[in-house]
């Protein structure tokens, strides 16, 4: 099965599955503990009227998304800090205008006939060079912001009432959150998807969660077990020439089955 | 000396009036006990000392920093699922001091070590919260408090669904504490608190204080039976008047 590691695509495909999931464990966990999975689902959703408007405009899709994406993540967290009671009327609404916005935006693009598909459900085959740059850029970036402002994001994510009496800007951190949120949804449309990546970011912490007594640790087993699931995905969508989206998300459930089962059993 | 001064204080969520004309004096050795009705007012109180929710009327004098008042949260039941060490949350209470790059100092992390010492957790550092009891959890939140070296701790339910032994430790402690520091608590749980504490101040919208001293001469003078309910309305009243027979 070895020789499939020479194709170059394969090559991108198993890079960019790493370096998303590095992503997805970091900014999952911090997702997860602070209960805000739907909050990103909303952004990841809305972030397609990034991509129909890039499109439209001709410039690259991932920089549209991601500028869009990180504007949605700032207004929900305006919307959200003052007024905490109306979050899921609020995502709800994001959510749909998100994507309307962008299905107008691509069908106004004249001779254009986009594959919705691989934006909803991911093309990791279909990688270039240039996304993987992207990504690596923006594992940094990320694995950089946790590192500075552990300590803060630990208090704001655990108890932010008192965060906010040790002087610390909880408004600041909350939003900083959102936009990391945002910034890997992005990067991980590639892979699986926007409407998978709920999936990416929620089981291998979910499954952390059992194993991890701290924040930091349980980004990490996450990183690891999300790395594990794309790859064993990837392996299972080309020997059933299935798509790589799904088979990586079915190849998580089915460990958290297996995880559930066996701690069921004892 | 007097710690914290509340002159013609009135508060209001929206329409609902919740604190009328309050006024009250901590003193920086008192054992004050804040008691009353659901919705009459103790978070509310304890929210407006703290300066997490805004004044709208009357004085709230503090002679100390903000920093030196510790606070101790309701509902420490919540986010037990969170991965957190009992020693990473003590490390929260530390005043943010010079930022870092990585992790923790030395100091810090001593100095939490002792906080959690000085409450009988020293052991348990390295636990997850949620492996916790309620009742040690309580403590680790007292730890936290400790951490920043409070003038005064103010303690909002700390006994609420903790065991009656856990309880009674928890008073036990915070007990021991008030030798250095004063300590304002919000309890339902009256037959305990009245053990430990040496002031009461009941809220219902308005308040009500009393040196528990005089309250227990009372209460002795009616008979060997001590009825909770009337001694908590009593307690409501400017008159203390306890002559029922059962």
């Amino acid at each position: 099965m070895f020789e499939i590691l020479q194709y170059s695509f394969i090559q991108n495909a198993l890079i960019a599955g790493i370096l998303i999931s590095i992503a997805a464990g970091i900014i999952g966990t911090l997702v997860v503990v602070n209960k805000i999975t739907f909050l990103t689902g909303g952004i990841a959703h809305s972030a397609y009227g990034g991509i129909g408007i890039a499109i439209f405009l001709g410039i690259p899709v991932l920089f549209g998304a991601t500028v869009f994406a990180v504007l949605t993540a700032i207004i929900i967290a305006i919307i959200t800090l003052k007024n905490r009671s109306r979050i899921d009327a609020i995502i709800g609404m994001m959510w749909a205008s998100g994507m309307a916005i962008g299905i107008i935006f691509v069908d106004l693009t004249p001779g254009y006939n986009v594959d919705l598909m691989s934006y909803l459900f991911g093309s990791i085959i279909a990688v270039s060079s240039e996304d993987i740059i992207y990504m690596t850029l923006l594992d940094i970036f990320i694995i950089s912001i946790v590192v500075y402002f552990y300590k803060e994001i630990l208090s704001v994510s655990y108890d932010s009432e008192f965060a906010s009496l040790r002087g610390i800007n909880v408004k600041f951190f909350y939003t900083l959150i959102l936009i990391l949120s945002a910034l890997c949804v992005v990067a991980a449309i590639k892979a699986v998807g926007l409407i998978l990546v709920i999936a990416l970011l929620t089981i291998p912490t979910y499954l952390a969660e059992t194993f991890a007594t701290k924040l930091s640790s349980m980004m990490i087993i996450s990183s690891i077990l999300a790395t594990m699931f794309t790859i064993s995905g990837l392996v299972v969508s080309y020997f059933y020439d299935i798509s790589s989206g799904a088979s990586i998300i079915m190849v998580a459930v089915v460990a958290l089955g297996v995880v559930k089962l066996i701690k069921y059993k004892k | 000396m007097d710690l914290i001064n509340i002159k013609n204080l009135f508060f209001k969520y929206q329409k609902t009036e919740v604190l009328e004309n309050v006024n009250l004096t901590i003193k920086d050795d008192d054992f004050l006990a804040i008691i009353g009705p659901n919705g009459g007012g103790k978070s509310t109180l304890l929210k407006l000392i703290l300066g997490l929710l805004p004044l709208q009327s009357g004085t709230i004098e503090k002679n100390i920093e903000n920093n030196q008042v510790g606070y101790v949260p309701q509902n420490t039941n919540l986010n037990i699922d969170f991965p957190i060490t009992a020693l990473e949350v003590v490390l929260m209470g530390h005043i943010s001091s010079k930022k870092r790059l990585f992790g923790y100092s030395k100091d810090e992390i001593s100095c939490a070590i002792e906080s959690l010492n000085q409450v009988g957790m020293k052991d348990f550092a390295n636990k997850k919260i949620g492996d916790l009891s309620g009742g040690q959890r309580q403590r680790v939140f007292i730890a936290r408090a400790l951490c920043s070296n409070p003038k005064i701790m103010l303690l909002d339910e700390p006994t609420a669904s903790i065991d009656v032994q856990g309880q009674q430790e928890i008073y036990e402690l915070l007990r021991e504490l008030n030798k250095s520091i004063c300590i304002v608590v919000v309890s339902h749980d009256l037959s305990i608190l009245l053990n430990y504490a040496k002031n009461v101040a009941h809220i219902n919208r308005s308040l009500v204080y009393h040196s528990l001293a005089e309250v227990q001469k009372n209460v002795t003078l009616a008979d060997d039976h001590l009825c909770e309910v009337e001694l908590l309305s009593a307690l409501g009243k400017t008159q203390i008047c306890c002559n029922h027979v059962h």
